[in-house]
């Protein structure tokens, strides 16, 4: 690493740990920045390195939720007693309860969605393209339904969670740094996989899968790993929601297929995809410009967020990153020529 | 009879009214060069495709040291060491040639723990060899994408060598190789066959290249197996001779 990159990599370290104390009125929409970095560094992992563009991950952060909320209060309740209770007395989780329920649970949401994604990519990697994209799709709208009909988690009205036992201003500092912190570890857990032999098999996946079968490349493994890895992320995430938002319910709030869901591939095909900063640039971008419609132009977000899909798709396919890399290729260490004249001369 | 690695025993391919392969048989011996000729459209591209696994057979029986293979599918095959090359050539374009090399180790000999490591320095020491070896350490750093059409024919055949096949088969190594490198192909492809000790089984046209490179020659016409033997017994034979100049 350079002395530049460290400087930079320092630069923001800093700038997410004081964030939240210099804007205190922002520390939800800064965890949710963070939430939509980790939605799209996870989903990139799958669309942008190994070509396989999932409609369904929302799925993955829906699952989350309600794994997290089912293992933390089975911990101390019956959870069909305790959701249909709903509200009526047996709410109460001493401070051990909550954080130990809370580790246990987000833990537990990450390891069930990483299992998740290995059973319904063995069912679903066998389609391309835009087959992959509806079929995955219709997993999260399909999950999304049954949890709605499941009283035993609360089904329609969805499900309530204890509320953070401190005082509230500490609670979002506190929500803000549990998703900072998986947003760091995605990222670098990213940046290690994508320098490994593995990182190069699924970009292989992407631009010929067929030759890297004829090559005897383990694909549908390395497939199967790459999305349990992105699902146990994403699985994290939702868990973290869950407690942050302590009431959620399945169609609006877990299983979002048309908001969030949708969201993390606008970030990504914004700021690049198939690149490492790509969908950190992009996820911050469309957090700001969802941020500023949604508060400044209210009856009219919904449109400018179309046009901004719109424009991006159309006009920006390559994102930001995409845009840098062709103009100013130096800055990425792109030297092709220089290095190979220097070899030969 | 000496060893034989692949054995390809009354293999019918058709494609809706086309009968590419009839009852092809033939063997593969371990160690050595085979080729295979035809005229065009004689069915030699879906012989191969046949042999990896490319597609299902009709019928027939296709052994790979001994284990039958008609029923694997490509990744099964390529994973037990038989491996081929593409007649349109299939490299990674938008990677270098080094990345191409390196995509190229062999996965199957690696468990997901040793995926997960970084390269070696001997992974990169070989990549560069190999890539010397065929004549392309100058043009490393290119996109792949953009060498010439004959300089991507030597890299994925450098690639396929980084994979240490037991077995490779090549469909047209020569096509588009400038005739002065010939020769050196030539050379290349039978050191890669004596240092490697990889067994190669050869569709080539040009006849001087496969006269000099083979021991053993199978010639296919309209799907079927026409003759088999040493350069000498198929250059004198007069039904190769006639499927080459007349009847097609
Ligand atoms: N996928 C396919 N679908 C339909 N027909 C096919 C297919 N593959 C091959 N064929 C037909 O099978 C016959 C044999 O084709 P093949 O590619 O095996 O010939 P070849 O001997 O490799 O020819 P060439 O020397 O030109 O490469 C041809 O008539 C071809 O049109
Ligand atoms: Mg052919």
């Amino acid at each position: 690493m350079g002395n530049n990159k460290i400087i930079l990599y320092a630069a923001i370290l800093a700038i997410t740990v004081i964030a939240p104390f210099v804007f205190p009125a922002f520390g939800t929409q800064l965890a949710t920045l963070w939430l939509m970095i980790i939605v799209a560094l996870t989903w990139d992992m799958t669309g942008g390195q190994m070509g396989y563009n999932s409609l369904g991950n929302i799925f993955f952060y829906g699952t989350g939720m309600y794994v997290a909320a089912a293992v933390t209060i089975g911990m101390v309740y019956d959870v069909g007693e305790y959701t249909s209770a709903h509200g009526g007395g047996i709410t109460s989780f001493t401070d051990q309860q909550y954080f130990t329920g809370m580790f246990v649970g987000i833990l537990a949401a990450g390891v069930f969605c990483s299992v998740c994604a290995v059973v319904i990519g063995y069912l679903t990697f066998g389609l391309r393209g835009p087959y992959f994209a509806i079929g995955t799709l219709g997993v999260a709208i399909a999950a999304g339904e049954l949890v709605s009909n499941w009283d035993w988690i609360g089904g329609g009205q969805g499900i309530a969670l204890p509320v953070y036992p401190g005082d509230l201003d500490e609670g979002k500092v506190f929500f803000y740094f549990l998703f900072a912190l998986t947003g760091v570890a995605v990222f670098l857990f990213c940046r290690w996989l994508y320098q490994t032999r593995f990182g190069a098999a699924i970009n292989a996946i992407r631009d010929d899968e067929e030759k890297a079968d004829a090559m005897g490349i383990h694909t549908l493994r390395y497939k199967l790993v790459t999305w349990s890895m992105a699902a146990f992320f994403v699985g994290i995430a939702g868990g973290i929601s869950a407690f942050q938002l302590i009431h959620f319910e399945p169609l609006e709030t877990a299983y979002q297929t048309i908001n969030l869901g949708i969201f993390m591939v606008v970030c990504v095909l914004l700021g690049g995809k198939g690149t490492l900063w790509g969908p950190v640039i992009g996820a911050s971008l469309f957090h700001v410009f969802k941020e500023v419609t949604w508060n400044y132009f209210l009856g009219w977000q919904w449109v400018a967020l179309g046009a901004l899909i719109v424009v991006t798709v159309v006009y920006f396919k390559d994102g930001v990153m995409g845009y840098l890399l062709h103009t100013k290729p130096e800055w990425f260490g792109v030297k092709i020529d220089q290095k190979a004249s220097e070899e030969t001369s | 009879m000496s060893d034989v690695i692949i054995d390809v025993q009354g293999v019918s391919k058709s494609f809706g009214g086309v009968k590419a392969n009839t009852n092809v048989s033939m063997q593969v011996e371990r160690g050595g060069i085979t080729g295979l000729i035809g005229p065009n459209g004689s069915g030699k591209t879906t012989l191969f495709n046949s042999i990896v696994g490319y597609h299902p057979i009709d019928g027939g029986s296709i052994k790979f040291e001994g284990q039958e293979i008609s029923k694997l599918p490509v990744q099964k095959i390529a994973r037990l060491g038989l491996l081929r090359t593409f007649q349109q050539t299939r490299i990674y374009g938008a990677m270098n040639g080094v990345e191409n090399m390196l995509i190229s180790l062999p996965h199957r000999k690696m468990s997901l723990l040793d995926a997960l490591k970084k390269n070696t320095r001997e992974d990169y020491e070989r990549a560069d060899q190999l890539l010397e070896f065929v004549g392309l350490y100058e043009k490393r750093f290119l996109k792949s994408g953009d060498l010439s059409f004959g300089q991507q024919k030597l890299l994925e055949f450098a690639m396929a060598l980084m994979n240490e096949p037991t077995c490779l088969l090549l469909d047209e190594p020569t096509a588009g190789i400038n005739p002065t490198l010939i020769n050196g192909l030539i050379d290349r492809l039978k050191r890669a066959n004596e240092e490697f000790g990889i067994t190669l089984f050869v569709i080539e046209h040009n006849m001087r290249v496969i006269m000099n490179l083979a021991e053993s020659i199978y010639c296919l016409a309209h799907g079927e197996m026409l003759a088999q033997g040493t350069p000498d017994e198929i250059q004198n034979d007069q039904k190769v001779i006639d499927a080459y100049l007349g009847a097609h």
